[in-house]
């Protein structure tokens, strides 16, 4: 493994961490800046496509993200992503490029038409992958400034994390961000609906069947005792963090629970700020369960 | 519908579901329900993962496809991490969604209006704007269902966290380039 300090990795943000979910990104950046390792971003980068452009037109979603990794081609490293939806469509893409010759010579062509070329040669990563299998227990561990002890953590993995590749983590029973949890100084809870889909777009589109899945996943986390939520994709951090209220009037239970990115407890684990970590964000009491808990 | 246009239907999807990687493992289903029992859409969708093959080898994938079923999937994997036969459920119901669409079966379907309204963002920016997206959509299908939403947007508001004015990328027109060079060897 290489020194600390060189570790570089090319990094793609993805649209939902721009606006909406920002504060996932800052997070994500300042986490990076403590441990040493450089993200550089992607130069131009377009959406990838995730799961709803798929359905409607597959090959143009191949070649949104094959522009993505083209771009990263270029600059000869991984590419770290912090979405799990962008994670699964690039590497999806990759997939059916290599298996598929003909199809990659159509995407190539594509891209050509546009000044681009992709070879095939990206590997695509999770930053949760990055951290616990480059970084390791030892990296992160020296980094703790801050005792997390004491504080109960129920790990939302989501569902296609490790779906379906198959070769991350358990696409069952994750446990990468509860190993990291642990190194930081926090309990895991057991938790059974880690990779349990909190029901993507569904929230949106049909909103009894979103307020259901995302509230079995909150209710069984409060069951557990667990006093907050981690969480590593955007989109089921909104779902999480969004409609509590309206999720607990429809299962009715209680659903009311912190809920923040792994980045998020990362850095407060390494003594980084509220504005590195972008606490005021939160749309559920994060702030007030780390200035207790932690003293962020 | 008639059966000359089931069989289409099912001959069409068939034909794209053997270009998938391991497609053609379709054909080995022992209709065991584990897809079913595993998706947690099940109990809003008129047919389940399992009944969806069964209708297509009954050549009656036409009632799957003018039912709600194929735009409640949320593209979990979980049928298609467990099904012993290892079919990649997930992207059939993939296939199924775009031929739904390609058929003009889909009209009132909400997941298919999102996907549309995302495409659309998608292609006029390179990126997806949330608000644009959402705007779209529900324009397009009850604004009045866009109610429960606005606590949430005012938070998201209030927080900074709304981006009303979606940025383009640099290379918007080499990407449409590229777009319209795929579009013209596109098949399905
Ligand atoms: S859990 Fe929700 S947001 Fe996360 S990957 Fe699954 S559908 Fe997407
Ligand atoms: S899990 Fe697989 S084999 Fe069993 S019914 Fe579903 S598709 Fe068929
Ligand atoms: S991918 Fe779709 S069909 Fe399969 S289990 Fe998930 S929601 Fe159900």
């Amino acid at each position: 493994m290489n020194d600390e300090a060189t570790r570089a990795y090319s990094y793609f943000p993805g649209c939902s961490v721009t606006a909406t979910n920002r504060a996932y990104d800052i997070s994500t950046r300042s986490v990076a800046g403590a441990l040493g390792v450089e993200l550089a971003e992607l130069d131009d980068w377009n959406c990838c496509g995730a799961t709803a452009y798929l359905p409607i037109r597959e090959k143009r979603s191949f070649v949104l993200s094959a522009r993505n990794l083209a771009i990263a081609e270029k600059q000869g490293r991984e590419l770290a992503t912090i979405c799990n939806a962008c994670y699964v469509v690039l590497r999806k893409t990759n997939k059916h490029l290599a298996e598929d010759p003909k199809l990659h010579e159509e995407v190539c062509q594509a891209l050509a038409a546009g000044g681009m070329d992709y070879g095939g040669t990206v590997r695509v990563r999770h930053f949760l992958d990055i951290v616990v299998n480059d970084l390791g227990e030892e990296a992160i561990r020296s980094h703790v400034t801050r005792d997390l002890s004491g504080l109960k953590v129920a790990c939302y993995s989501g569902c296609q994390l490790s779906r379906p590749f198959d070769d991350l983590d358990d696409p069952e029973y994750p446990e990468l961000m509860g190993r990291l949890i642990g190194w930081l100084g926090a309990e895991a809870v057991p938790f059974p609906m880690s990779a349990k889909c909190c029901g993507g777009l569904a929230m949106t589109t049909r909103p009894e069947i979103g307020q259901t899945l995302t509230g079995k996943i909150l209710k069984v986390a409060k069951q557990a005792g667990a006093d907050c939520v981690t969480t590593c994709c955007p989109l089921c951090q909104i779902n999480l963090e969004g409609y509590q209220g309206a999720v607990g009037a429809a299962i009715g239970a209680d659903c009311s629970i912190p809920v923040l990115y792994f980045t998020q407890l990362m850095g407060s684990a390494f003594g980084l700020g509220q504005k590195e970590l972008a606490l005021k964000d939160s749309l559920t009491p994060v702030k007030a369960l780390l200035a207790e808990k932690v003293g962020t | 519908m008639t059966t000359a246009k089931a069989e289409e239907l099912s001959r069409e999807l068939l034909e794209n579901v053997y270009e998938l990687p391991h497609g053609e493992k379709i054909n080995e289903c022992i209709q065991c329900g584990t897809c079913s029992a595993s998706c947690p859409s099940i109990a809003a969708m008129e047919y389940g993962p399992r009944e969806i093959v069964a209708s297509l080898r009954a050549g009656m994938l036409d009632r799957v496809l003018n039912s709600n079923t194929v735009w409640l999937c949320v593209s979990c994997y979980s049928c298609t991490i467990r099904c012993p036969a290892g079919i990649p459920f997930a992207d059939v119901m993939y296939e199924l969604k775009r031929l739904e669409v390609e058929k003009g079966l889909s009209k009132d379907s909400e997941g298919a209006t999102m996907a549309k309204a995302f495409v659309e963002t998608v292609d006029d920016h390179g990126r997806s704007v949330e608000t644009k997206l959402l705007r779209k959509y529900f324009l397009r299908t009850n604004p009045f269902k866009a109610l429960p939403q606005v606590p949430l947007a005012m938070k998201l508001f209030f927080r900074g966290r709304l981006e009303i004015f979606g940025r383009k990328i640099k290379g918007l027109e080499n990407l449409h380039k590229m777009l319209a060079a795929i579009e013209e060897n596109e098949t399905k």
